[in-house]
């Protein structure tokens, strides 16, 4: 489809560019030249283009392009350069969710609001919004090294966004150098790849991989495991974890919180994209070993997250360490490499943005009245006034063990089912095991917050009612998807079907 | 109505629960007297179901089809069968007993009473569940009242005893979870269905693999029961829980271990039930009868060392739950009728223990039985009931698990006559333990600190009196029950026995997950 043709199915990042656009504009008018006193503005309006995107997003399948969604023909944009399809589609929702959250979450928090420099984070905030969505669809490899690029360098800027912060700026620095190396790798694999198959495009990358003579596998091997290093960089996956503990620490907890949900989402739709759409599960590729790399990835993902986790004494560490090992359970969809396994990482995705971000909400809630991430810092928080958000605490956190009838059970048992059916009986029975070793630490967390009492020097804090009202959604979303998921798994499964037909 | 009976008894409590997290905190009585009220329905309904239950029809009753994940066919299907009747009915009876017990609870009142809710709704759900997705979230929905329960108001070592509980049953769930994500996908067509999957697995799944998932689904259940090895979280989990929640603990809790043995191990794989599998014996003899055995001797001899009263009643409830495991091993009528009775036997006796433990403890803030002494004089009243619990406890003739054991032993001895002497020879040392702890505790001088205590009040008296009469009525009158649950256990035997004298030899050949046409033997 021809630039102009595809502007159409392009109004969402469009909406989010002029939002930023705006925003930064808004940000210069409405701070006076001295003092610089920072205004809701541009908070407000990076709302609303992320919200409008959003809805757009939602819309653009009904607005006459249905029939585009079902032709077996995916819709090319760009000159082959993005895909508009159902699974694309689903990953903008999600993410746009996620922009609009952390937007939301941004306004409340107290390392964020009122610096001199809001609008400007606002903007960036956007902007990563914005290169998610690329990443979403990318199906030519220039594309997705240019998406991911893209998110990684807001990223390092949104991290160092507290500038008097010692451990914010030495997250970014290392964040940066982190990433540095693993896109230099990925980019070279890349190299590889159009070397050996002559093409760009994914589409086109599925034929050459196809025609490849057998004595090329190596080299196709070679470039796939540097292509896989730099999305396990994106997904957090051991061994190229090493970066996000230090980095969730550091980093603003919304920064945080849309690190650990959006990239972490991003990330997936990209391997998922590469692997099943470029390389595809029909290929000969069944002879390379890739799978058998990510089973590797998988296991040592899930374990060491787990059991990192178990000795943290910072939540937003804490939180760290049981994102990479989430990113673990999602890997075990991929390596099924099959349909089940797709849909089953989508549903997880969409469960684990819920849950996960619900909790970095109280972490934030907790750490805006309280000032302190650290777990003596939530003693007895039940009993000190702060009932609700520990109440929502225990949700999210219960429900990232993964116990029934929270979302994060359904989610597990999609991807573990899915394990079960491509008969993956270790790999399940591993998983399993590590969501035993995980209730641990997340249940110390409740632990401190119910069981122990309050000390002398814990003061009583208290919430107002309006703050809490996302983290009340959150978590009865949580509590719902895990009694009626039907509909998320439709979803999930209408996303996958562009793959595998 | 017939329909919705079940569905009313798991879900009355939920709303209670709603209702309680809605009232103010400060208002206790209300939150209490709500607490009971969510009870009485689930209650009077049990009732309601004894009377309407028809124990030869075969096959479920009372049961509700409802869709619920058509994307995984897992369905809302709940249903009662003479196996379940007895344990709905001991669990309505004893949460309703269990939350006037609660009274004397001051700390965190509407907590407590909002979990015990979710955690009635649970042990329901289990019971009744017939759709094996369903059975797990029941079953797993149990952990965390439980959890929060036994950590904030149980004893000084409550917090270990919570996480202590809460890992072990979630390993044993994990196991639970891979077995019924295979069967899910061994069935043809995919099915949660509890009552049709052992007729859809059967012969897709080589009996060797049968046998693993029949271990892997034991041991899940045994750390419920809970059998020697897995058992060691059950002296710390009961004796720091409050005592309701030991109640409870005791007295459904642990039978859930040998119901699901019942419903899922022998319902759904029946040929791995008795197939040969270690050293020319079956997963039956090893892992039930053997095993059952040993708890028995272990579990008395363990108790008679306990100084703590509290400690010694739990380790007791190990050694009559290994009856229940002789008994269900045997496979004969007497043996598994033996065996489920003792599974409603001891649910009331281990009631009635805790509750008296609890009684005591609140009047001297200890439980060490050297540390009293002739409270008979002191407390008549109480000691007369606690002499009922202990003689029915000990299997005395005339009360009700005189009955039960006396059936597992007679069961178990066609089959296995030299381990039912060892289990039979065990009475005494339960008599041992029993006779000794009342002579220390309630005969010869009294203690001279103790000579003011109060004898129970009327609320204490009134949850133990129904349990007592149940006890000696039963001990009269078993057949109340067991014509209830007769017909549907023999089902069972002579299912599990038919699948094994006759295995279709289609079981030993193809790979897991063979997809091939059903043999004529398929029903």
């Amino acid at each position: 489809m021809s630039t102009t043709d595809s502007l159409a199915y392009f109004l969402p990042e469009l909406v989010l560019s002029a939002a930023i656009l705006a925003v930064v504009l808004l940000d210069l008018i409405s701070t006076g030249p001295a003092g610089r006193r920072a205004s809701e503005l541009p908070g407000s309006v990076a709302l609303i283009g992320a919200g409008t995107a959003l809805v757009l997003t939602l819309g653009l399948p009904s607005l006459g392009l249905r029939g585009l969604l079902d032709d077996p023909t995916r819709t090319w944009l760009f000159s082959r350069m993005l895909v508009f399809d159902g699974f694309s589609t689903f990953f903008k929702v999600l993410l746009g969710l996620a922009l609009l959250a952390v937007i939301w979450m941004s306004s409340g928090s107290r390392e964020v609001r009122g610096q001199p420099n809001e609008g400007e984070y606002y903007a960036l905030l956007l902007a990563a919004g914005l290169a998610m969505f690329l990443m979403a669809a990318a199906a030519n490899l220039l594309m997705a090294y240019l998406a991911l690029e893209f998110v990684s360098l807001v990223s390092y800027v949104l991290t160092g966004f507290l500038r008097h912060n010692r451990r914010s700026s030495e997250a970014a620095l290392k964040y940066l150098i982190y990433g540095g190396v693993a896109s230099g790798a990925m980019i070279y694999g890349m190299s590889w790849i159009f070397g050996l198959t002559g093409s760009m495009d994914y589409a086109g990358i599925a034929r050459g991989v196809a025609a490849l003579d057998p004595a090329s596998r190596p080299a196709l091997f070679l470039g796939l495991v540097l292509v896989l290093a730099g999305f396990g960089y994106k997904i957090a996956s051991v061994p190229f974890h090493m970066w996000a503990p230090d980095v969730y620490t550091g980093a603003p907890i919304p920064v945080t919180a849309f690190l650990a949900v959006g990239s972490k989402a991003a990330g997936f739709a990209m391997l998922l994209r590469f692997f099943y759409f470029g390389v595809g599960p029909g290929s000969p590729l069944a002879s390379i070993p890739v799978t058998q790399l990510a089973t590797v990835m998988c296991v040592a993902t899930m374990t060491l997250g787990n059991f990192a986790a178990l000795g943290q004494q910072n939540m937003k560490r804490l939180l760290a360490y049981s994102s990479i090992a989430h990113a673990g359970y999602a890997l075990l969809g991929f390596v099924v490499f099959a349909d089940a396994g797709v849909k089953a990482v989508l549903f997880y995705l969409a469960v684990y943005y819920v849950m996960n971000l619900g909790a970095f909400w109280v972490v934030m809630l907790v750490a805006n009245v309280s000032g302190r991430e650290d777990l003596d810092g939530y003693r007895g928080l039940a009993w000190r006034g702060g009932a609700l958000p520990a109440l929502a605490l225990a949700v999210f956190l219960f429900s990232l063990a993964g116990l029934p009838p929270l979302a994060g059970f359904i989610g597990k048992f999609a991807v573990f089912a899915a394990g079960v059916q491509a008969r993956l009986y270790a790999l399940v029975v591993i998983g399993l095991l590590n969501s035993v070793v995980s209730l641990y630490y997340y249940a110390r967390v409740v632990k401190v917050m119910f069981l122990d009492q309050p000390q002398a020097e814990d003061p009583p804090i208290s919430f107002r009612l309006g703050d809490l009202g996302a983290v009340g959604l959150l978590s009865l979303a949580t509590i719902y998807i895990g009694v009626r998921f039907n509909w998320l798994l439709e979803r999930a499964d209408e996303a996958r079907r562009v793959f595998t037909g | 109505m017939t329909e919705q009976v079940l569905s009313l008894m798991i879900f009355i409590p939920l709303v209670g629960m709603v209702a309680i997290l809605c009232l103010p905190a400060r208002a206790h009585s209300a939150i209490r007297w709500t607490g009971v009220a969510a009870t009485v329905p689930p209650l009077m309904l049990a009732v309601w179901l004894l009377r309407h239950f028809n124990p030869t029809a075969p096959g479920f009753q009372f049961v509700r089809h409802g869709s619920w994940i058509p994307a995984f066919r897992i369905e809302y299907f709940v249903g009662i069968d003479g196996v379940s009747l007895t344990m709905v009915v001991l669990t309505a009876l004893l949460c309703f007993i269990c939350m006037i017990a609660s009274f004397g609870i001051e700390k965190g009142v509407k907590g407590y009473y909002a979990l015990f809710c979710l955690l009635d709704t649970g042990m329901m759900g289990v019971f009744c569940a017939l759709d094996f997705f369903l059975f797990f979230v029941f079953w797993e929905m149990m952990l965390l009242p439980m959890y929060f329960l036994i950590g904030i108001w149980g004893g000084p070592r409550r917090e270990y005893a919570a996480i202590k509980f809460f890992l072990y049953t979630l390993l044993g769930s994990v196991l639970m979870l891979v077995t019924i994500l295979y069967l899910y996908f061994a069935a043809d067509p995919h099915s949660f269905d509890m009552t049709q999957l052992a007729v859809l697995v059967r012969d897709h799944i080589p009996l060797k693999v049968q046998i693993l998932l029949w271990f892997a689904l034991f041991v899940g259940f045994a750390i419920k029961i809970p059998a020697f090895p897995f058992h060691t979280w059950l002296p710390d989990a009961h004796v720091e829980a409050p005592t309701a929640i030991s109640v409870i603990l005791a007295g459904v809790l642990l039978k859930m271990g040998t119901y699901g043995i019942l419903r899922i191990n022998y319902g759904i794989l029946p040929a791995a039930t008795l197939a040969p599998a270690w050293s020319r014996h079956s997963l039956a003899f090893w892992c039930l009868a053997a095993l059952g055995t040993f708890n028995i001797v272990y579990g008395a001899i363990v108790a008679m060392a306990q100084s703590d009263l509290k400690k010694l009643v739990a380790y007791s409830s190990i050694s009559h739950m290994g009856y229940v495991m002789l008994g269900m091993a045997a496979f004969t009528p007497q043996g598994i009728n033996g065996a489920v009775l003792q599974m409603f036997n001891h649910g009331t006796v281990t009631a009635m223990l805790f509750l008296l433990v609890g009684v005591i403890y609140d009047r001297a803030h200890h439980r060490d039985i050297n540390g009293f002494g002739g409270l008979a004089s002191i407390l008549p009243v109480y000691t007369a009931v606690t002499g009922l619990a202990f003689f029915a406890a000990m299997g005395l003739p005339g009360l009700s698990a005189f009955i039960s054991e006396v059936l597992v032993l007679l069961g178990a001895w066609r089959e296995y006559p030299s381990l039912t002497i060892v289990a039979a020879s065990a009475v005494v040392l339960t008599a041992g333990y029993l006779l000794w702890t009342l002579q220390r505790m309630y005969l010869g001088q009294p203690n001279a600190k103790y000579l003011t205590l109060p004898d129970m009040t009327f609320r204490e008296l009134f949850t133990l009196a129904p349990l007592g009469a149940i006890v000696v009525f039963l001990g009269i009158y078993p057949t109340a029950v067991l014509d209830l649950q007769s017909p549907a256990l023999l089902r069972l035997n002579e299912q599990v026995r038919a699948a094994t004298a006759a295995p279709a030899p289609d079981l030993y050949a193809g790979g897991p997950l063979a997809q091939r046409a059903a043999p004529e033997t398929r029903e």
